[in-house]
């Protein structure tokens, strides 16, 4: 008898605020400039140093407890968390542990334990050995990065899976996205997930011991490492063996997980609190301000797509990008007529895909106006044109900018409504295709697709594809 | 009373190097010290709140405007051992 | 050019020379450079020339204007070396300067030179110095007190006309009653920390070391405020001004019975209780108070303190700044750094601080000191319900003999016994001279230091008082203000 397995996976995402200036002293953020050009003596822990907080950083940390639908603390106050390495310059990371800003929240089902704001460590590179720890003989120390603001969202062991994850990090990342306080770009790390994994029976509310999955640079590669952590953690598991709590990496060009620190010391964080810093008291104005400024944010912009009539999918993907989200409520604004369920997959779904086709085309630069489209998509549904010779019209439009209606008349697209004339195409294209046609006499259904296809050739896909299937139906005596 | 075990775990933590007559002589003066400190568990602390601090302020907070950061040439003037504009530490390997 | 009058004189007296053109700020200056390079104490671990102590320093700065200022070695000088007497910051030449700094040089102080103190201000006698002890100028067998010893010293043996000190502890106070100066620490939160290097980051406060009250008021109002780089900081409200009361008509004292008394030297209770009989005769009332607590501040403070030290200190690992004594491996050269460059006292308390908030020790050291402080603060409070000010001896001994504390911690630590309380309680305490008394055991005569204590931001009060039993006092002279070397 084997034992079902589940996995158990909790989050900690690291995100960095787009303050203009670091979490406690004046310098710049910066991201790409040349080392240690952004320091002074407190990011540099000079002797002598306090950190003064960034008002900017604790409105924007507010503002992500508030988006994910956390209590705010009454009071909050900072810590001291203790150990040395090379980019943590005064040997203590500044955070929040006994009173955070944020705590009990939800996004999207999966509960947030808590939310709270502290200091980014500085960017350490190493020479020899190709840049891994591992073979190195020295380490660089670029303090630039060092003391950028960060917000931690911790959250509740509530996601089974590594496709849940990528589903739910997405959703997460759009919504920090939309509030505007952050780049949230994970490649240049403003953006980091660390994933807690355990197994346990299926079933059980015991914990498993975890391992720590980190710092993987987009939401596929943690989904695949946790995925591949889970199958590694079920083998161990089911082996009778037990899992050892380490620190692992995942090299999504080897799909390997690879562990950090084998021998670490059992860390002693000797937390205190930092009598550098007084309590800060958010003022119901900062609370108002906090809640009042949320954007409607993707989860609840998804759920009113639904309730329009548009299918899950599409109303996902236009929840968690803004400007996908505008440019289909341009659609609809320009034409009330249009069934949003429509124009929904218009959007997501051909349009885009033009737009991939045609080099890449990002949202911004698209030549192709929401009017336009809607214009297009007006001129499909009153079967004026053919779905497939929308699809023409749309390549077009996407290439030089052109007017659909333009287009159309142009290129001679306008469905053919004669349907004298369309019979004789069929008549012809049955002819000229006895194979297909005898198969279809013979009772394969199937094989009137190539029929179809010798039809629309021939209309240049002007015909309407349901009337081109009754008269073919028709002609072959169906 | 603090064991030289104990000592030289504390020692690990603070990262000193201490040697074997010091970590000796502080086994020592931690355990005297610590009987001396150990009657604070005479005073009653019941409900009583911590104290880190007795300054009457909150929301001490700095506007987001940036600060003139330190020339490069400065920044690493101080380091031992400064290396393309950057603060040149030996491999961490040896500690994994 | 030797000008007794200029080495006798305090520091608003030869401000008020200066200005009534009876003396220039060059000729001021000049002179007190020279009896600094005459150190005989070891009191000063850097020299100014005239051209750095110039240097920054408003040629306009105002009523005190030209008059030289001692600076404790633990406050951050742009371009001149600062060691918090750590061998660790050896060599280390900081890229910016303290406020209080910055707040003196914009008043127009020069700057003399960085006194000796205990490492990282951690003692009470200036023995814990890599550089050396500094010497108590009126006998240099024995210690200056410290940590603030340097500038204790260098006052009081006529090689500067003031100096800024600091205080966890008593690092002010004590010195100066060894010393036979006023010591002043203000409430906690009226000076801005930054520039000046932690040890215990709630307690730290930065004070005047002066010649009589009316300088260390003087002080005081150029340091006082509040300073953006510092969150902590809070400032006097309505500033600080001269004192100048006679009397104390009306005001309480009262006196922590419990505490004095044992361990204390019969020349320094004498003293104590003539000074108790001065107060009544200026029509002060003497009450007998109770700080129920204040018997556990020194084990909660030898809890608090290290814990806090043991975090500012991890900054010294060789990366940045300072010492790197190994380049071996990354843990080398953080444990060969930090056992080479720090000392016995300040390893011994990282390690009790480390211990205090390491896992499973939180909540019973830690924690535990943290709550019997809050009792500590309720003592005071209750006491300031009841009195004006809480008098007691700033140190239970005169000044002790070098090497006589050094191989017992917990006897140095005592000797802060009345300092402790007050520093966790957060309040403004100061000590002047109370006069002479010969030690237990016999010899010279030495001074004793009288600490009155007043409630937050309670300064300028404090100051009235203090001048008017100053007055009535009469205490005079030091051993190096009478010409010469000390
Ligand atoms: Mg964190
Ligand atoms: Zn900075």
């Amino acid at each position: 008898m084997s034992t079902e397995y589940e996995a158990v996976i909790g989050l900690e995402i690291h995100v960095q605020l787009s303050t203009r200036t670091k979490m406690f002293c004046g310098c710049e953020l910066s991201f790409g400039d040349d080392p240690n050009v952004h320091t002074c003596p407190v990011c540099l822990a000079h002797p002598g140093v306090l950190p003064v907080p960034n008002e900017t950083a604790v409105r924007y940390a507010l503002q992500i407890g508030a988006a994910l639908d956390c209590e705010l603390a009454p009071e909050s106050t900072f810590d001291r968390k203790n150990y040395f390495y090379p980019d943590n310059p005064k040997a203590y990371q500044i955070t929040q542990a006994a009173k955070p800003f944020c705590a009990n929240g939800n996004l999207g089902g999966v509960r947030i334990h808590h939310a709270h704001l502290e200091e980014d460590a500085a960017k350490t590179i190493h020479t020899g050995g190709g840049g891994r720890i591992k073979g190195s003989d020295a380490s660089l120390v670029d303090f630039n990065r060092g003391g950028t603001p960060l917000v931690e969202i911790v959250t509740e062991p509530d996601l089974r899976s590594g496709a849940q994850v990528r589903e739910w990090g997405q959703l997460l990342r759009a919504t920090i996205k939309q509030l505007g306080v952050s780049d949230v770009n994970m490649e240049e790390g403003s953006l980091r997930c660390d994933a807690n994994i355990s197994v346990r029976p299926a079933g059980s509310d015991v914990l498993g011991t975890k391992t720590e999955l980190k710092n993987m640079n987009s939401f596929r590669f943690i989904e695949r490492g946790i995925e591949a952590e889970i199958a590694r953690q079920k083998e161990v598991v089911s082996s009778g063996s037990e899992v050892v709590q380490e620190t692992l990496h995942f090299d999504p060009s080897t799909g390997e997980l690879h562990s950090l620190r084998s021998k670490e010391e059992a860390h002693d964080y000797r937390y205190l609190p930092e009598p550098d810093l007084v309590p800060i008291v958010p003022t119901q104005a900062m609370l108002d301000e906090a809640r009042e400024s949320l954007p409607e944010l993707p989860a609840a912009r998804a759920e009113r797509y639904e309730a329009l009539g548009v299918q899950e999918g599409a109303a996902l993907l236009l929840s968690f990008e803004t400007d996908w989200a505008g440019f289909f409520e341009g659609v609809l604004a320009a034409d009330d007529s249009i069934e949003p369920r429509v124009a929904a997959n218009w959007v997501t779904g051909e349009f885009a895909a033009e737009l991939r086709k045609q080099d890449d085309q990002p949202l911004a630069d698209a030549r192709v106006t929401p009017e336009a489209l809607a214009t297009l998509v007006g001129l499909v549904g009153s079967k004026k044109i053919s779905h497939g010779a929308g699809k023409t019209v749309l390549e077009e439009m996407v290439a030089s900018g052109a007017d659909p209606e333009a287009v159309v008349a142009d290129k001679g697209l306008e469905q053919i409504s004669d349907s004298g004339e369309l019979e004789k195409i069929v008549i012809q294209a049955i002819e000229d295709n006895p194979k297909p046609a005898e198969q279809v006499r013979s009772g394969n259904e199937k094989a009137i697709g190539a029929l179809v296809g010798a039809v629309m050739k021939a209309t240049q896909g002007r015909a309407d594809g349901g009337e081109v299937n009754r008269l073919l139906r028709q002609h072959l005596g169906l | 009373m603090i064991e030289r075990e104990q000592v030289l775990h504390v020692a690990r933590l603070s990262r000193l190097r201490l040697g074997d007559e010091e970590l000796d002589t502080l086994a020592g003066e931690l355990s005297s010290i610590l009987d001396h400190v150990d009657k604070l568990a005479e005073v009653d602390i019941e409900g009583v709140e911590p104290t880190s601090h007795v300054v009457p302020l909150e929301n001490v907070l700095r506007p987001d405007e940036p600060r003139p950061s330190l020339e490069r040439d400065v920044a690493l003037s101080q380091a031992p051992d400064p290396e393309d504009g950057a603060f040149r530490v030996p491999s961490p390997q040896a500690e994994a | 050019m030797a000008d007794l009058q200029l080495l006798a004189a305090s520091g608003s007296e030869t401000a008020a020379r200066i200005a009534s053109g009876n003396v220039s700020a060059g000729e001021v200056l000049d002179f007190w450079l020279e009896r600094a390079a005459g150190d005989p104490l070891n009191g000063y671990l850097w020299h100014a020339d005239a051209e750095a102590a110039r240097t920054g320093v408003s040629a306009d700065g105002g009523a005190l204007s030209g008059v030289p200022l001692a600076i404790k070695d633990i406050f951050c000088t742009e371009g001149v070396p600062t060691t918090a007497a750590s061998k660790i910051l050896g060599g280390y030449v900081p890229p910016y300067t303290a406020t209080s700094v910055a707040r003196t040089a914009a008043a127009g102080l020069p700057m003399l030179g960085k006194t000796n103190m205990d490492e990282f201000a951690m003692g009470s006698s200036n023995e814990n110095s890599a550089y050396g002890p500094c010497l108590n100028p009126w006998d240099a067998e024995r210690v200056p007190g410290g940590s603030s010893g340097g500038s204790a010293a260098v006052v009081a043996g006529g090689l500067a006309p003031w100096a800024l000190g600091t205080d966890t502890g008593g690092s002010i106070r004590q010195p100066a009653g060894f010393c036979g100066i006023v010591g002043l620490k203000p409430t906690y939160g009226a000076i801005s920390r930054f520039g000046m290097i932690a040890f215990a980051s709630s307690l730290d406060q930065c004070g005047p070391l002066t010649r009589d009250v009316t300088d260390a008021a003087l002080l005081l109002g150029i340091l006082q405020g509040r300073d953006e780089m510092d969150s902590t900081s809070v400032g006097i409200e309505g500033g600080v001004s001269a004192p100048s009361a006679e009397r104390l008509d009306g005001m309480t004292f009262g006196v922590p019975r419990g505490l004095i008394g044992e361990g204390m030297e019969a020349g320094v209770l004498a003293r104590f209780e003539e000074t108790l009989i001065r107060i009544c005769e200026l029509g002060g009332e003497i009450v007998d108070i109770e700080l129920p607590h204040a018997g556990h501040a020194i084990s909660a403070y030898y809890v608090l303190a290290p814990a806090e030290a043991s975090t500012n200190l991890s900054r010294y690992d060789g990366v940045r700044y300072g010492l790197r004594a190994s380049d071996e491996d990354l843990l080398s050269m953080y444990e060969v750094t930090r056992e080479e460059g720090f000392g016995p006292e300040v390893k011994r308390r990282i390690m009790l601080g480390t211990y205090a908030l390491s896992s499973g020790y939180y909540d019973a050291y830690y924690g535990r000191a943290q709550r019997v402080r809050t009792r500590i603060v309720e003592d005071f409070d209750k006491a300031f319900g009841l009195v004006d000010f809480v008098v007691t001896p700033t140190s239970p001994t005169v000044a002790f003999k070098l090497g006589e504390k050094t191989t017992d911690p917990w006897s140095m630590y005592l000797s802060d016994i009345f300092t402790v309380p007050i520093s966790l309680a957060g309040v403004p305490a100061i000590s002047i001279p109370a006069g002479l008394a010969e030690p237990d055991g016999g010899g010279p005569e030495l001074p004793v230091g009288f600490q009155i204590a007043a409630p937050a931001f309670g300064e300028q009060k404090l100051l009235e008082a203090s001048y008017a039993l100053e007055q009535a006092i009469g205490f005079d002279g030091s051993p190096g203000l009478e010409g010469g070397s000390p």
